[in-house]
């Protein structure tokens, strides 16, 4: 009988330990939201930061970290799609592919804060750039290529084997028949996976310190031209991110509503969390739908 | 005759793109090995300059317990010990291995054994969102939620060892739950039924069977979720208060290898003794996920020899 008394209170147990992991889950967003959701508001989220006084908005960090998301992702992806149809499509079993998929497993294990000191070396020192947006997004791209080549393996590695060789057979060539016949079946897991790493480089801020810098010059919204210093768009300005921005006002403390002003970027970066995620999943729902409706 | 545009031949223009596709994605493939080369490449030269250049002790450097870098000569010379941070860094990442170590488990277990319908429609998203909050924000919650409740009911400032491990602990624990339900679906079915078909209760069958079976997988989880505590910087950096003393309690203020490179690689010159020594303390780092890099390959091939 004991056996059986053990098993229900055990069961109790691992029913309280899901319920924390749920009640920390709601716990933290609502706390972010509750503390920064009634900060956000136009003028915040579009004015410049203030260096010492109250009142500060994180106008200039929200642009730097779209821009730098899409600097990161503008190399990301071709890199990585391109590493993963290397390894789904061409890798041999053989020491160089082992030696392929033990340093994506070493890069994709290195602190975020590694390949940032890898970047400050390469893209600040030896390239002479300084702090640039640009150097951020390099790092960037380092550090999320392991996930997109595996997402995109994974994907490109799902598409039936018969359509490979239906292609081929029609005398299709090797490259061929991966451009205009496995990515586009392989397109949904690509894009998920995209998105998952989008996500995960729009919150970094450890790689970027000491890449992008702590700071931005006085922008320009007019000045569309991106070789202009002031432009917002040229790559080789330094750009602070929101999520540098947090760890930055915090740190130094010398506005007095360093708290409030994180609490209403924390809310921005968690909202977009969310918002990937659930891009992600919808995306990958509708892209579901449409591959099994096709098959019917 | 003459062969269709699509057929690749070897004069072709087919043949030819065939040729540079596989080029281009063997590029894409090499920028990861370069990168990881030149990675170990520059942080190992870097690293070890402060022995070579600045002829500072290893011993002295690994052992000592005086972390005063810009003290003078005349005042006793300027003391590079790291041993206080070195402790800092594995007392956190113990600890909140420790404590995310069973609740990860436990919510793997939940979500592939107690309720695998339902409750893992639940948990996932839960976990990929814990996944995904930036860590600055956990760094930032830590510092206005826990470091106040510290300094209330602990006592102290708040800022310190205990509060950097209970931020840590959440972190990790959405990274501990995945891999290890990743063990646990692994687990073949049979060996689960043949446990039910002699009478055991689910948590026999849990205990007995499916903790053993996992075994390697668990651990392998604790691992992943130690190297990511152990290359930790911001979160960490907010709410530990960066003390430089060696740590004789968890409230104290203190500090670990990720923190001081944090706070230390802006304020120096490149190419002083000062920045030198905070490159040496990226190489520890860089060795100590190494090392956590090889202990995951050396437990999963453990795994594999055990299963078969």
């Amino acid at each position: 009988m004991t056996a059986k008394i053990v098993d229900r209170v055990m069961t109790a147990v691992f029913y309280l330990i899901a319920a924390l992991l749920v009640v920390l889950l709601v716990g933290l967003l609502g706390y972010i939201l509750a503390r920064g959701l009634p900060k956000l508001s136009w003028t915040f989220l579009t004015s410049p930061p203030q260096s010492l006084s109250a009142g500060s908005g994180i106008g200039p960090q929200l642009f730097n970290s779209i821009y730098m998301l899409f600097l990161t992702m503008l190399f990301t992806v071709p890199i990585g799609v391109g590493g993963g149809i290397y390894l789904a499509e061409y890798a041999r079993p053989g020491r160089l592919t082992d030696t392929i998929r033990a340093a994506i497993e070493v890069l994709s294990s290195l602190p975020s804060i590694v390949v940032g000191l890898f970047g400050l070396i390469v893209f600040v020192y030896y390239t002479g750039w300084g702090y640039t947006l640009m150097g951020g997004a390099l790092a960037l791209m380092l550090f999320n290529l392991p996930l997109m080549v595996r997402t995109s393996e994974e994907a490109i590695r799902a598409v039936p084997h018969e359509q490979r060789e239906a292609s081929l057979a029609l005398g299709v060539s090797r490259w061929r028949t991966i451009t205009d016949v496995v990515l586009p079946s392989a397109l949904p897991g690509i894009v998920t996976g995209a998105i998952l790493t989008a996500g995960r480089a729009f919150g970094e801020a450890a790689a970027l310190i000491f890449t992008a810098g702590m700071s931005t010059p006085r922008l320009d919204f007019h000045d569309w031209n991106p070789l202009s210093p002031t432009s917002p768009f040229n790559p080789f300005r330094p750009g602070e991110t929101l999520a540098v921005n947090i760890w930055k006002v915090n740190s130094e403390g010398l506005i007095p509503d360093a708290k409030e002003v994180s609490a209403g970027a924390s809310a921005v970066l968690v909202i977009a969390v969310l918002l990937f995620n659930l891009m992600a999943r919808f995306l990958a729902r509708v892209f579901y739908r449409r591959m099994t409706a096709a098959k019917l | 005759m003459e062969a269709h545009p699509l057929i690749a031949g070897r004069r072709t223009r087919e043949g030819f793109r065939d040729r540079l596709g596989y080029a281009a994605t063997l590029l894409s493939v090499a920028v990861i090995l370069v990168a990881v080369a030149a990675i170990y490449l520059f942080v190992f030269s870097r690293g070890l300059a402060t022995f070579f250049v600045n002829h500072v002790n290893v011993l002295d450097f690994l052992f000592g317990t005086e972390w005063r870098p810009t003290l003078t000569e005349s005042e006793g010379g300027p003391k590079f010990g790291v041993l206080p941070f070195i402790v800092g860094s594995f007392i956190v990442t113990f600890f909140s291995a420790l404590i995310a170590g069973p609740i990860g488990i436990g919510a793997a277990i939940f979500m592939t054994e107690i309720a695998p319908s339902w409750g893992r429609k639940l948990m996932q998203p839960v976990i990929e969102i814990l996944v995904g909050i930036p860590s600055v924000v956990y760094g930032f919650t830590g510092l206005t939620l826990i470091v106040p409740f510290l300094r209330e009911h602990a006592g102290g400032l708040g800022f310190g060892l205990l509060a950097g491990i209970l931020v840590l602990a959440v972190m990790i624990l959405p990274t501990v739950t995945s891999i290890s339900v990743d063990a646990l679906s692994a687990v073949p079915p049979e060996i689960k039924a043949g446990s039910y078909a002699l009478g055991a209760t689910r948590w026999q069958t849990i205990w007995r069977i499916l903790m053993r079976a996992s075994a390697p997988g668990f651990v392998t989880a604790v691992i992943f979720g130690m190297a990511r505590a152990f290359g930790e910087a911001l979160a960490v950096q907010m709410v530990i208060g960066n003390g430089k003393n060696m740590p004789t309690s968890l409230l104290e203020p203190a500090s670990t290898i990720t923190t001081v490179i944090t706070m230390n690689m802006g304020n120096t010159v490149a190419g002083s003794v000062e920045n030198n020594v905070l490159w040496s303390l990226a190489l520890l780092l860089l060795l100590m996920s190494t090392v956590f890099i090889f202990a995951v390959r050396w437990v999963g091939r453990r795994g594999r020899l055990m299963s078969r």
